[in-house]
């Protein structure tokens, strides 16, 4: 399943929106935090996980999606919101804490929900499995259409939530895809201290479904796997776990030192950042000219703009509202 | 001669507590997420990789249910493992190791199994970092019955309770509030970073200690919310109130007998707590109080605690329901004093 130049494109730019999006939450984020850096000061305050570098996981999967397929993301959930659609107005109110806000304020960056394209999204490591397990029984029991997507990271795939939410899901044969996004390092373990395979899509068999691994951080190729996977899904064949090398350019979250890279890695992921290379080889292939390059750049850059500066100019909800939604 | 001050944060205190005990004993170690080369995401481990080793400060993968499961069964047969899970609201996974193993085990073996085990974790909010970060439920862990739990309001108590935690025999849950901890980046109260003995000392479980003396109005609190309190009576004290501030370090074991004592000599009680407010803290502290003798009130006690609702992210909402010396203010001065 080769995507379409239009996919292709999609995907590049989709990429460029999240990349440029994540650079200038970047910027506010640090608003108020120096010269001393405390996480509660600023327009954004809290903890910020971003997502530079694993965009191609988000894009390859989200340009096979509809809205009524489900996703469940994780604390690190931007790429893949925008990949889906979530209103980027009111996702970047959400994590300025406003009013306007996809929850009003409630939920902030690590909670963003927009039942309007089927995200969700939790704090909590490897929480999403067993909702998307859920979803999808949901779907084949009102045989309803869609798929549910559970992102994780690979830290996750040694959660005991991931194990159960693979068994069962192949059981009952629902239309889950299962995605690892392997950035190789939880917070400071690395993956090859914490987990007993080289590659997470080895145990799938285990569980009795398809384990692919794509190497290379490649929209692309996670476009085809994705592809695949997806059909089967909806053809009722049953779960798929895609195991995605992919890069994580910044820290776990801002603020990480990240004393704990080997020297050079850093550098060395920055050289083979997925936008860069993606561009060079549309440009190279003639799918994309400069001057398509160029205004999808404008574009993209003045859709994120609009959504920072409707989220600035929104208020907070009065203090009071703190106490609704406990019950609905 | 004056002493010299030796001013530790909480976290450094929690090391070095931990470091003089696996000196001692050979059979504590340390596991958890991030404990070994980064010390720890709050710092309670800093240092001790390099002096004890990857074999006894051990990174594990993301696997509470296992980490935990395997805390019980090592000290079970005679260790004394000490676990890092870093957000209290990560502990839902693996729960079950905890109060229906951890907690149980002594009784269910009619006491022929210890399981000394000790939980650091951190709590609370403030900082806007969202509801399933930003929690305390210590009062679910105290009403679990077998389990002690330790919530230290500043670095000299943190170390004495923190080797007293590790040389009990019993499971001992650490719970350390980050607005204490002694982390810049999370904007450190003043006040929890105190002189430490370098040498090893005791802090007993289960004596609440009143860090202020007053006569109006006794104010109980633990953890963050004792520094809130001492604020407050600094406040009080300008209008004319004078306020005893208790606290009370541990929760299981509660020193009922003084906070009784406390309120026998005020008349007026005020409980302050971060965890939810309802089947909590609050209420346990109060009913010790009015089970006992009703007669000693000079006025129905009053509570701050965390409104029932989850945290939420927004600056605005969080700050409003979060207790503060304000808050305590208010509710001193309504006892018409």
């Amino acid at each position: 399943m080769k995507p379409s130049v239009e996919q292709k494109l999609w995907m590049y730019e989709h990429m460029f929106v999240s990349r440029y999006y994540e650079e200038t939450i970047e910027k506010i984020y640090l608003e108020g935090k120096s010269p001393v850096f405390n996480m509660a000061k600023g327009p954004i305050p809290g903890e910020m996980h971003l997502s530079n570098g694993q965009e191609p996981c988000a894009v390859g999967v989200c340009a096979h999606l509809h809205d009524y397929d489900v996703i469940t993301a994780t604390h690190r959930p931007h790429h893949q919101a925008i990949a889906k659609g979530v209103d980027l107005k009111k996702m970047t109110a959400e994590i300025f804490g406003k009013k306007t806000g996809l929850s009003g304020g409630r939920g902030g960056h690590m909670h963003i929900f927009d039942p309007d394209v089927s995200f969700s999204c939790s704090g909590i490591v490897g929480q999403g499995l067993g909702p998307a397990v859920g979803a999808a029984l949901s779907r084949k029991l009102q045989n309803k259409p869609g798929v549910a997507i559970s992102y994780i990271g690979e830290g996750a795939a040694n959660q005991g939530a991931f194990h159960e939410a693979l068994n069962l899901a192949s059981v009952w044969k629902l239309p889950v895809i299962f995605i690892v996004e392997d950035n190789a390092w939880g917070i400071s373990v690395s993956k090859e201290t914490a987990t007993s395979v080289p590659q997470n899509a080895m145990r799938a068999q285990g569980y009795g479904m398809p384990g692919v691994f794509v190497p290379g951080n490649d929209p692309v190729a996670i476009f085809e796997a994705a592809g695949e996977a997806i059909e089967r899904a909806r053809n009722g064949e049953g779960p798929t776990l895609l195991d995605l090398e992919t890069y994580r350019l910044a820290g776990h979250f801002m603020g990480d030192a990240e004393g704990y890279r080997p020297e050079g890695e850093k550098e060395g992921l920055n050289k083979k950042d997925p936008i860069l290379l993606f561009e060079k080889e549309l440009l190279a292939n003639k799918e994309l000219t400069h001057e398509q390059n160029e205004q999808i750049k404008i574009a993209a850059r003045a859709r994120v703009d609009e959504a920072v500066e409707f989220a600035r100019n929104s208020d907070y909800a009065p203090a009071e509202d703190a106490m609704d939604c406990v019950f609905v | 001669m004056a002493i010299k001050e030796r001013k530790l944060t909480i976290a450094r205190a929690m090391a070095e507590a931990t470091a003089q005990e696996m000196r001692n004993d050979e059979t504590v170690f340390v596991m958890g997420e991030d404990v070994g080369p980064l010390g720890g995401v709050f710092g309670n481990t800093r240092g001790l990789v390099d002096e004890f080793g990857p074999d006894r400060v051990r990174d594990t993968p993301i696997s509470e249910t296992a980490f935990m499961g395997a805390a019980v069964g090592a000290a079970s047969d005679g260790m004394r493992p000490i676990v890092e899970l870093m957000f209290v609201d990560f502990f839902g996974v693996c729960f079950d190791a905890i109060y229906n193993n951890m907690a149980k085990n002594a009784y269910f073996s009619g006491g022929n199994v210890k399981v000394p085990v000790v939980l650091m974790t951190s709590t609370g909010g403030g900082y806007s970092d969202g509801g399933q970060h930003s929690q305390c439920v210590y009062g679910t862990f105290a009403h679990l019955p077998g389990m002690k739990v330790v919530v230290p309001s500043n670095a000299y108590d943190a170390k004495g309770m923190m080797i007293a935690a590790i040389r009990d025999d019993n499971p001992v849950i650490f719970m350390y509030h980050k607005a204490l901890q002694g982390m810049g980046w999370l904007g450190t109260e003043p006040g929890a970073t105190v002189h430490v003995p370098e040498e090893e000392y005791v802090v007993e479980f289960g004596k609440a200690k009143t860090v202020r003396e007053g006569s109006d109005v006794t104010i109980v609190s633990l953890g963050v919310g004792v520094h809130h309190s001492l604020k407050a009576a600094k406040q009080l004290e300008e209008k004319g109130i004078s306020a005893e501030v208790v606290d009370l370090r541990t929760l299981v074991p509660l020193d009922r007998d003084h906070i009784f004592e406390s309120v026998k000599k005020t008349g007026r009680l005020v409980v302050v707590d971060e965890d939810y407010q309802s089947f909590g803290v609050t209420g346990e502290i109060i009913t010790s109080v009015v089970e006992r003798d009703v007669s000693i009130l000079k006025a129905p006690p009053k509570r701050i605690a965390y409104p029932d609702i989850p945290i939420p992210f927004s600056p605005v909402m969080e700050q409003w329901a979060l207790p503060n010396p304000t808050k305590i203010v208010e509710a001193c001065l309504k006892f018409n004093i």
